[in-house]
């Protein structure tokens, strides 16, 4: 016989009861929670496969799908900057053999990116004491995936329109705005640009704040930015990118070991095992798509993830209460 | 590496001795009308840990109703209410509970209005309603019974704390059993698993016994890991890494 407690209010899930049939959950120690294994292998290959084929970290989509479930916000945040090493090292190795990266541009990059991890890391905190970082992170993921994935969802259908209709003008090769007119020029021969250092640095300084910010590599932000700042050649994009992308997730997995311990060695293996093998697919396909059809695709897909982040935003949540275990 | 396991072990044992000695005084004083146990003092949380079940069986001297209320180690807690703003649903008050049991779970062998008053149900905390949760600010009352029950309610969709109560079941009229789960999200520390005697109205004899809820093996050796040198493992992390996706890449070259 079982009855209901007073304050019980009727509506309640009935917690799991226990089965002996063997599973595939693993304990994953730092998230203390359990999780099937098979779901998060699944998990990793998709984003392995993107980051291969766009040169993305897949972060953006990776942090959504951990908490989805059920992992801690933070812990989603600290492990997968560690997947991403692992996925962007074996990214860049294919793309490597295909002599696919600047390693003079993505160094210029890099020196950026540190300034902007730092940067960011200051911004963090300023909103950690705010008591308003969820809804900051929330709100970036938002305005950076809607704006640059509606971006790119417009100038990639034009440009399969175009080929579509051949007579249509033809752009011009190269336009000339006012970045190409900033100072320390340097020349980047494998990418053939003749450009500012001041540009590749910003850009990198811009992703090292979303490294520190929004927990992800910032590749989304990154592909774009080489593409139509730096007029970079687009089969160089991809592998430079992750090369930068490795630095800087590996500077954001140390801090976030070092000071919050939100990095689960376990769930970073189960994700990069499953990344891994998918980022080598990833690059296969990716080789074989035309470069506005790749946009494309990577345009729809950021677009939606905005749009859902924007409608849980917006939307009357289950509960209006949240409850936090700890000192925070 | 086994040390470490057999440290957490140790430490454990330690505890357990701490708070059976303080069981074995308050048997004493009640002159044993009731002796409980359960079936594991230990739960040991491993890579493959699903949950579990421990069985708590026991006697007592005579006809008798039993309450077991199992507690699991307190810790602050916030709870936050999210309000519209702009159209988003964003964090605007909060409020901040001291010594929230991480766990918390009844069995009874009658409900227990059939049973006893309020008074005692208060002074042993028996139920969800009587579970005392200190805050951190004062509010009016029904603000403050507003958060109370969000956070029963957040425990409950995590299934810390039971939703209903679950049955003490008596084989003849002295010997008492019930079966206590704890899911795969159980969080580690001492726990207090406390049996109670029911008589005419009143608790008439009680006993704690402890249950240490424990990381053993790899699980615990990653996180002790992580705590005690957070640097190198963030190093050895990125490296493992680093390694593991060289070696992905080196094996996918001729595909």
């Amino acid at each position: 016989m079982v009855f209901r407690h007073r304050a019980g209010s009727g509506k309640l899930p009935v917690p799991p009861l226990p089965t002996d049939r063997p599973s595939m959950q693993v304990y994953l120690p730092i998230a203390e929670m359990s999780v099937n294994a098979l779901l998060v292998l699944g998990m990793g290959w998709l984003v392995g496969f993107l980051s291969g084929m766009f040169g993305v970290g897949g972060g953006f989509l990776m942090t959504p799908l951990l908490i989805f479930i059920g992992v801690p916000p933070a812990i989603a945040v600290g492990t997968q900057a560690n997947q991403l090493v692992a996925a962007s090292v074996s990214g860049v190795l294919a793309h490597w053999r295909r002599g696919n990266v600047d390693v003079k541009l993505g160094v210029v990059m890099l020196g950026g990116g540190v300034v902007g991890t730092a940067v960011g890391v200051w911004i963090f905190g300023i909103l950690q004491r705010l008591g308003q970082i969820d809804i900051a992170i929330t709100l970036s993921y938002v305005f950076f995936l809607g704006t640059i994935g509606g971006m790119m969802l417009v100038e990639s259908s034009r440009a399969i329109l175009r080929r579509r209709a051949p007579t249509a003008k033809r752009g011009k090769l190269h336009r000339h705005i006012w970045l190409h007119g900033l100072p320390f020029k340097m020349r980047f021969q494998r990418s053939k640009l003749y450009i500012s250092a001041l540009l590749p640095a910003g850009i990198g300084a811009v992703g090292g704040m979303l490294v520190a910010i929004m927990g992800i590599g910032g590749g989304f932000l990154l592909v774009p930015a080489m593409i139509y700042l730096l007029n970079m050649p687009a089969g160089l994009v991809a592998g430079t990118s992750l090369f930068q992308i490795i630095f800087t997730t590996a500077a954001a997995t140390l801090l976030q070991a070092a000071t919050n311990q939100t990095v689960d060695a376990m769930l970073a293996l189960l994700l990069l095992i499953g990344g891994v093998v998918g980022a080598q697919f990833g690059t296969k396909a990716g080789s074989r798509l035309r470069g506005e059809t790749a946009r494309l695709a990577l345009a729809t897909i950021v677009v939606a993830v905005a749009l859902k982040l924007a409608f849980d935003l917006f939307s009357r949540p289950d509960d209006l209460f949240t409850l936090t275990m700890g000192v925070r | 590496m086994a040390g470490l396991s057999k440290r957490r072990l140790v430490q454990g044992a330690a505890a357990l001795a701490g708070l059976l000695l303080g069981g074995t005084v308050a048997a004493t004083v009640w002159a044993q009308q009731l002796v409980a146990d359960l079936s594991s003092h230990l739960i040991a949380i491993t890579t493959g840990f699903t949950g579990t079940e421990v069985v708590l069986f026991g006697t007592t001297d005579g006809a008798g109703d039993v309450a077991i209320v199992v507690t699991g180690p307190r810790a602050p807690a916030t709870v936050r209410r999210k309000e519209r703003v702009a159209g988003m649903w964003m964090n605007t008050d909060s409020l901040r509970f001291d010594q929230v049991p991480s766990f918390y779970t009844v069995a009874v062998s009658r409900p227990l209005d059939q049973l006893v008053g309020r008074p005692v149900l208060e002074r042993h905390q028996l139920g969800l309603p009587q579970l005392q949760l200190p805050a951190d600010a004062t509010l009016p009352p029904e603000q403050l019974a507003a958060y109370r029950s969000a956070l029963i309610r957040n425990k409950q969709r995590q299934g810390l704390y039971a939703i209903s109560m679950g049955q003490v079941a008596f084989l003849g009229e002295r010997l008492f059993r019930t079966n206590i789960y704890f899911p795969a999200n159980v969080p580690t520390g001492l726990y207090n698993v406390e049996a109670l005697l029911i008589r005419d109205g009143d608790v008439v004899s009680a006993q704690t016994t402890p249950l240490v809820v424990s990381k053993i093996g790899f699980s615990a050796e990653v996180s002790d890991f992580a705590r005690n040198r957070p640097v190198t493992y963030g190093v050895a992390a990125v490296i493992g890494a680093i390694a593991a996706g060289w070696a992905a890449g080196a094996a996918f070259r001729r595909v």
